[in-house]
């Protein structure tokens, strides 16, 4: 299967401040309800996002200057809490193409990287840097360049870090590792053989 | 140098199919548990790519998030729930996967129902679309939550891609004083490392106490490793481990079987010579009852502590614990026993099996639900709802004023009938007090052990057990 080589991602940024934002409030359990993902955009953050009788609380994903973001700022455990990938389908099906963010929780990072979504690694202060020159000029043009690890943005250099297997997924086009695990048949037979319980 | 392996390495190196070209393992998955939620997508997925599933005798399924605990008869009020466990049921028919289904009368959440049919055994790989898989850990057997994707992968392959973690080796040593349980292990153990303390790193659990500890205990520790960041929480296997899988559903059936098993269950423990990537070490006694007063499980304090202030945490912590206390509406500074709650819940992964219930019902007996709170039993599965009723533990419940329900995850998040409304507080047996976990947008969750619920129920307030039920002295010391 020849995948898309996520090399970088080019777009204007959003900052939503805070740490250890949870799955729970990226996608509030109520909107898993469903048999597909789509969809999902539409409830990105909806509890911090939206009051009671649906009208708007302040967030700056309902702040129009940011409205075309395709990249997401924010602290520390970013992702933490449950295993579901509908965190991540929410921030990409609202259009969101990579996240800067101080750290991650594991297995958020592991769902961002399988969709082609790169999850970069940077300091609070370099963070705020970038947030803050967004903040000025909600348009713009951030580079995440995943090849050479850094960010970019009005003729400054920001570096980030990122894991190996990560980043060597995504440049070279396995993010989604379905086709090389494919590949491996017979290994897992020889493998499972080995072990009693499997057999059942 | 020692030569020795941990029980993380021996298990991985058993699983372990090749290298892969970014680095990462493919990983043998020898038990694949699913559920209604994160799995129709990964069906959807191997429909699409014209797959079928590798090994559907090692994938097991059951519903456990949406259904609901009071009307049990399809079709359900919600029409997406509905929709869901029709989904699950169609998928499991098609590709040929056990399936516990509410008819069973093996239904149940998936981590309690794994341990009681035998299917969760030590020296294995076990993955499942939720996160607190870690709890299946407490058998020795590496177990994780995974995405929808991963999901995928394993149905489609039986494997999936991941790196090895590193293992911290957690010892706590000595004697628990009387009224502090597993629950107050784990949320003193998250309390001290924070709520990514763990990321990277599997947790082994170890010492006396926890080699004292029955496999439902290992369980309510193993199960919020999560909590602390770690993805897999494990306890070495032992004799309790055996005497807890004899005889089971899916146990190797007594005899040579089960003897040539226990033996290779054996050979899977760490060695007393294995090296760890941390070692820590915590003193029972210094554990109380924990209860949370934030918005993440790592904001914990002992039932006798004061609420933090700004002023009283890091500089770190300062934005995080303003958040916390701007969302609990709770008085920074002031005592968190005395504060008033609206709904008690008994249950969840994490404390909704039998040893729960006689605990919790041990303390009720002859006390009553405080007027106004709403207090909820929920069995974490068919099977345990039935030990409790054998035991008359619902009867017990219900005289004190708790509505007994039907196995599901129930209040323990927001995806079946049973929420909390507007800020309610719910003092809670469960694993998570994010934002909105309980269904209400604005709901608050304060997280305790299940004997703590129950002083918070029949006193109305946050309290400490040991004061309310004179909790006596330890038999065991
Ligand atoms: S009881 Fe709660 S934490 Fe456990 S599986 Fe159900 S929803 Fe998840």
């Amino acid at each position: 299967m020849a995948l898309e080589k996520i090399t970088e991602v080019v777009g204007t940024g959003v900052f939503v401040p805070g740490d250890a934002i949870d799955t729970d409030r990226i996608i509030p359990a109520r909107y898993m309800k469903c048999v597909t993902f789509d969809g999902l955009g539409e409830h990105l953050f909806y509890d911090v996002r939206k009051n009671e009788d649906g009208s708007d609380k302040e967030h700056p994903l309902n702040d129009s200057r940011y409205s075309d973001a395709t990249i997401l700022l924010s602290g520390d455990n970013f992702g933490c809490g449950s295993s579901r990938e509908h965190a991540p389908q929410a921030l990409y099906r609202y259009g969101f193409r990579g996240i800067v963010a101080e750290s991650f929780a594991e297995i958020f990072f592991g769902n961002c990287t399988t969709l082609g979504i790169p999850c970069f690694c940077a300091s609070k202060e370099e963070i705020a840097r970038i947030a803050s020159a967004v903040e000025a000029d909600p348009t713009l043009a951030i580079t995440m360049d995943v090849s050479a690890r850094e960010i970019r943005f009005a003729g400054e250099t920001v570096s980030i870090t990122m894991r190996e297997t990560a980043h060597s997924s995504l440049i070279n086009g396995k993010w989604d590792a379905i086709g090389e695990l494919l590949e491996a048949k017979e290994d897992v037979i020889a493998v499972s053989k080995e072990l009693p319980y499997f057999a059942g | 140098m020692s030569m020795g392996k941990n029980l993380f390495q021996k298990v991985w190196d058993a699983h372990t199919v090749r290298k892969l070209s970014n680095g990462e393992t493919q990983l043998l998955i020898g038990t694949h548990l699913i559920h209604e939620v994160t799995s129709p997508q990964a069906f959807g997925m191997i429909r699409d790519l014209g797959l079928k599933v590798a090994y559907p005798h090692r994938t097991f399924a059951t519903v456990d998030h949406i259904v609901p605990t009071d009307q049990r008869v399809q079709p359900f009020a919600d029409p997406l729930a509905d929709a869901m466990i029709t989904e699950l049921d169609n998928n499991c028919k098609e590709f040929g996967v056990t399936y516990f289904d509410i008819a069973s009368g093996d239904q149940g959440i998936i981590h309690v129902v794994g341990p009681e049919q035998g299917i969760t055994q030590p020296g294995t790989t076990i993955a499942c679309g939720d996160s607190h898989t870690s709890t299946h850990g407490a058998f020795g057997a590496i177990a994780f939550g995974i995405g929808t994707t991963q999901i995928r992968d394993v149905l489609a392959t039986q494997t999936m891609a991941l790196s090895p973690m590193k293992v911290r080796r957690i010892n706590v040593n000595g004697h628990l004083k009387p009224g502090v349980y597993a629950k107050d292990v784990i949320l003193h153990i998250i309390r001290l490392w924070g709520v990514n303390g763990g990321t990277g790193f599997a947790y082994e659990y170890g010492g006396d106490v926890v080699d004292r500890f029955t496999m439902e205990e290992r369980m309510t520790v193993c199960n919020m490793s999560i909590e602390g960041g770690a993805r897999v929480g494990y306890v070495n296997p032992d004799e309790t481990t055996f005497a807890y899988l004899k005889g089971r559903r899916y146990s190797p059936a007594e005899g040579e079987a089960w003897d040539k098993a226990v033996e290779s269950w054996k050979s899977f423990a760490s060695d007393a010579d294995c090296s760890y990537d941390d070692v820590v070490n915590i003193k029972a006694e210094d554990i109380a009852p924990t209860v949370t007063w934030g918005i993440n499980p790592g904001q914990a304090i002992t039932i006798v502590d004061n609420i933090p202030t700004p002023e009283s945490v890091s500089a770190e912590e300062k934005d995080i614990t303003q958040e916390a206390l701007d969302y609990m509406q709770l008085p920074a500074g002031e005592p968190i026993a005395g504060i008033p709650i609206d709904v008690a819940f008994i249950g969840s992964c994490t404390n909704g099996r039998l040893s729960d219930f006689i605990e919790a019902a041990e303390y009720l007996k002859g006390h009553k639900v405080a007027s106004g709170i709403k207090a909820l039993a929920v069995p974490g599965s068919q099977r345990v709802d039935v030990l409790c009723k054998e035991k008359g533990l619902d009867k017990i419940f219900e005289e004190a004023g708790f509505e007994w329900r039907e196995a599901g995850c129930s209040m323990c998040l927001a995806m079946n009938p049973d929420k909390l409304i507007g800020q309610q507080l719910c003092a809670s047996s469960s694993n998570r007090n994010f934002k909105g976990r309980q269904g209400s947008p604005t709901g608050r969750t304060i997280l305790m052990s299940p004997v703590m619920v129950v002083a918070a129920a029949v006193t109305g307030k946050i309290s400490d057990a040991r004061e309310v039920f004179d909790v006596k002295e330890l038999a065991e010391i």
